[in-house]
């Protein structure tokens, strides 16, 4: 098939680069489309619809949008604190208890294997899941609600031993004889040999921080605990509680009336902004935790 | 004595225990007792006297025959396994095809460039994914409303027409998950041994065939394993795609009610608690029968790919 790259390329060829071509293209249309919404007066909007490029570009929906409300600075807090804290607890526990599930010289080790792979299997469901948050563990309107419940999860706990079942016995038993402890071993020398897998479990679950909202939706009625996806979605179906903000008058100033669509265009892009930007960086993690999750679970 | 060798190996390695401590605990705070709070679909739910103290149902099974006797309910089921049937089918065929004529590119970076548009939606929330949708598709300004405007054509008020979601959901679980999707099967894809490919030519192969007799044949056990894993998870809807997509807008739900956001409904918006865990337990127990059956399927076929 080398050969066949040399030829010139053939009909079949020329089709398949233009199916992808027109594919790929698909999947970045709505992003430019919102980043030029987003910039786009209220009126070029409502005269020309959503377009891939601006008629004219204007920054007013991010100025009101800065000083629109504390809300918007209060939900990028939020998400920022939830996603960071998540993130670390989580990579903490799951890789501390994938690490005991990894050790040979401990002959339960299976059952707690069993004991977290039920959770995969078995469901409780929505409603048994939301009263026990409530009513007895007491979530409701904290920060804890939107962390604590995505805390441990069985699917990177097995993708974490199974990396750390790969790493040779011979070092545990060394560090042992230097007359290390289970947790020195785990902190100071498997932890760190198990960093490429932790970092792509990392990702995977900041990324699941950063985009949650369900656990808002459930559990966050309080306004300034509102994550900043929750935040978009109250603001796209109702975008008139800016105007009860402390700053209307000065958003008055830069536009008589409220450039709705904009500003939710404006947020939009602002929620999406530090996954666009750090994407480039962190994609090919993914793709590897991908293959290594592919290989076995 | 086998008792004392017990907690002797136990007191041994306290340390380790005391290291799964941590999770141990959320996974039974946030799995396991929902678990046992499945029960609750046969209880008189009372908020004060929680769900093990609550009154068991009189007649027992009073809340299912409320559920069963609903039509909303029937309709929820039938959207779930219908809309996930139809997903299962429409994703296999685009996530296949596109790792096969990804394959097909030899050029490394037009090929790194598609993989990276395709994989980019699979980072964004459905709510922001909703948002897109409705720049799209929204009545008055929407991309494709001013496009059937342009060429003279009616517009469509997406939002009212609820025969069109299945097809519109289908479209936006493509266009958010593909890329994502094809890179485990371009994986096994690359790690097809060449000498096939090149035996192949030296008989006359076309590139056709090749795919046709020794592409698809390779990725079949990748095939069948996440077909059943998905099959497996029919009964569970995702929530969020419908929530961010769909919302409240209640003209659509004849065709994109599914049962989560059936009971997230019961529970939340009418307090309906009796009638939304009769349809959650039900949703536990069936998807229960079925991921334990295709993971015993999946097993049959290939070991490894089981989850257990």
């Amino acid at each position: 098939m080398n050969t066949a790259a040399a030829k010139k390329p053939s009909a079949g060829q020329l089709i398949i680069v233009v199916a992808i071509s027109l594919f790929s293209l698909s999947c970045l249309f709505p992003f430019i489309m919102v980043i030029s919404g987003s910039l786009s007066t209220e009126k070029d909007i409502m005269d020309y619809g959503y377009t891939l490029i601006p008629k004219s570009v204007t920054f007013d929906s991010y100025r009101i949008l800065l000083l629109g409300s504390n809300r918007i600075i209060d939900a990028y807090g939020i998400s920022i604190l939830v996603t960071a804290a998540g993130t670390a607890l989580s990579v903490f526990v799951t890789s501390m208890g994938a690490y005991v599930m990894a050790r040979r010289s401990f002959k339960y080790r299976n059952i707690l294997s069993v004991y977290v792979i039920i959770t995969m299997l078995f469901n409780g469901g929505l409603v048994p899941w939301y009263i026990i948050c409530v009513h007895y563990l007491n979530l409701k309107d904290t920060l804890w609600a939107l962390i604590l419940p995505m805390l441990a999860n069985a699917f990177n706990m097995f993708l974490i031993r199974n990396f750390m079942l790969s790493i040779p016995e011979d070092l545990h038993e060394s560090a042992k004889m230097d007359g290390a402890g289970e947790f020195l071993i785990f902190y100071r020398l498997i932890a760190p040999l198990a960093v490429p897998v932790l970092a792509t479990v990392g990702l995977f679950v900041a990324l699941s921080y950063w985009n949650d909202w369900f656990l808002g939706l459930m559990f966050v009625d309080k306004q300034e605990l509102q994550p900043l996806q929750l935040l978009l979605r109250t603001l796209v179906s109702n975008v008139e509680f800016l105007k009860s903000s402390s700053n209307a008058a000065a958003m008055q100033r830069i536009s008589a009336q409220i450039p709705s669509e904009s500003i939710k265009m404006a947020l939009t892009v602002v929620t999406i902004g530090p996954i666009i930007f750090l994407y480039p960086f962190v994609q090919r993690f993914f793709v590897k935790g991908l293959m290594v999750g592919a290989v076995k679970g | 004595m086998k008792l004392h060798g017990v907690f002797r190996e136990l007191a041994r390695n306290r340390t380790l225990l005391l290291m799964f401590l941590p999770v141990a605990v959320l996974l039974f705070l946030f799995n396991y007792l929902p678990l046992a709070g499945l029960v609750i679909a046969f209880k008189d739910f009372d908020f004060v006297q929680g769900i093990f103290g609550s009154d068991w149902m009189d007649p027992l099974l009073d809340n299912f025959e409320y559920l069963f006797s609903s039509d909303a309910a029937y309709r929820a089921i039938r959207n779930t396994i219908l809309l996930n049937a139809l997903f299962i089918i429409v994703g296999l065929i685009f996530e296949v095809g596109l790792a096969l004529l990804l394959n097909e590119i030899r050029n490394k970076y037009f090929k790194r460039v598609a993989q990276s548009l395709t994989f980019l939606p699979f980072f964004i929330s459905w709510i922001v994914v909703g948002v897109f949708a409705y720049n799209l598709m929204n009545y008055e300004n929407g991309a494709i409303n001013r496009m059937l405007e342009w060429v003279g054509m009616q517009p469509v008020d997406f939002y009212s027409e609820a025969g069109l979601w299945p097809l519109i959901l289908t479209i936006a679980i493509r266009w958010k998950v593909t890329g994502y999707g094809t890179i485990i099967y371009l994986a096994a894809l690359t790690s097809i041994d060449n000498s096939y490919y090149e035996a192949a030519s030296i008989d006359g192969a076309s590139r056709w065939q090749q795919i046709r007799y020794i592409s698809i044949p390779m990725l079949k056990p990748t095939i069948i394993i996440l077909t059943l894993l998905a099959v497996g998870r029919i009964m569970n809807a995702d929530f969020g795609m419908f929530y961010a997509m769909v919302g409240d807008a209640s003209l659509l739900f004849p065709t994109t009610d599914v049962i989560d956001t059936f009971v997230y409904r019961s529970l939340r918006k009418s307090g309906d608690i009796g009638m939304a865990s009769a349809a959650g337990f039900m949703q536990s127990i069936v998807a229960f029968v079925l991921v334990i059956g295709s993971n015993y399927a999946a097993r049959k076929i290939d070991k490894d790919s089981a989850i257990f």
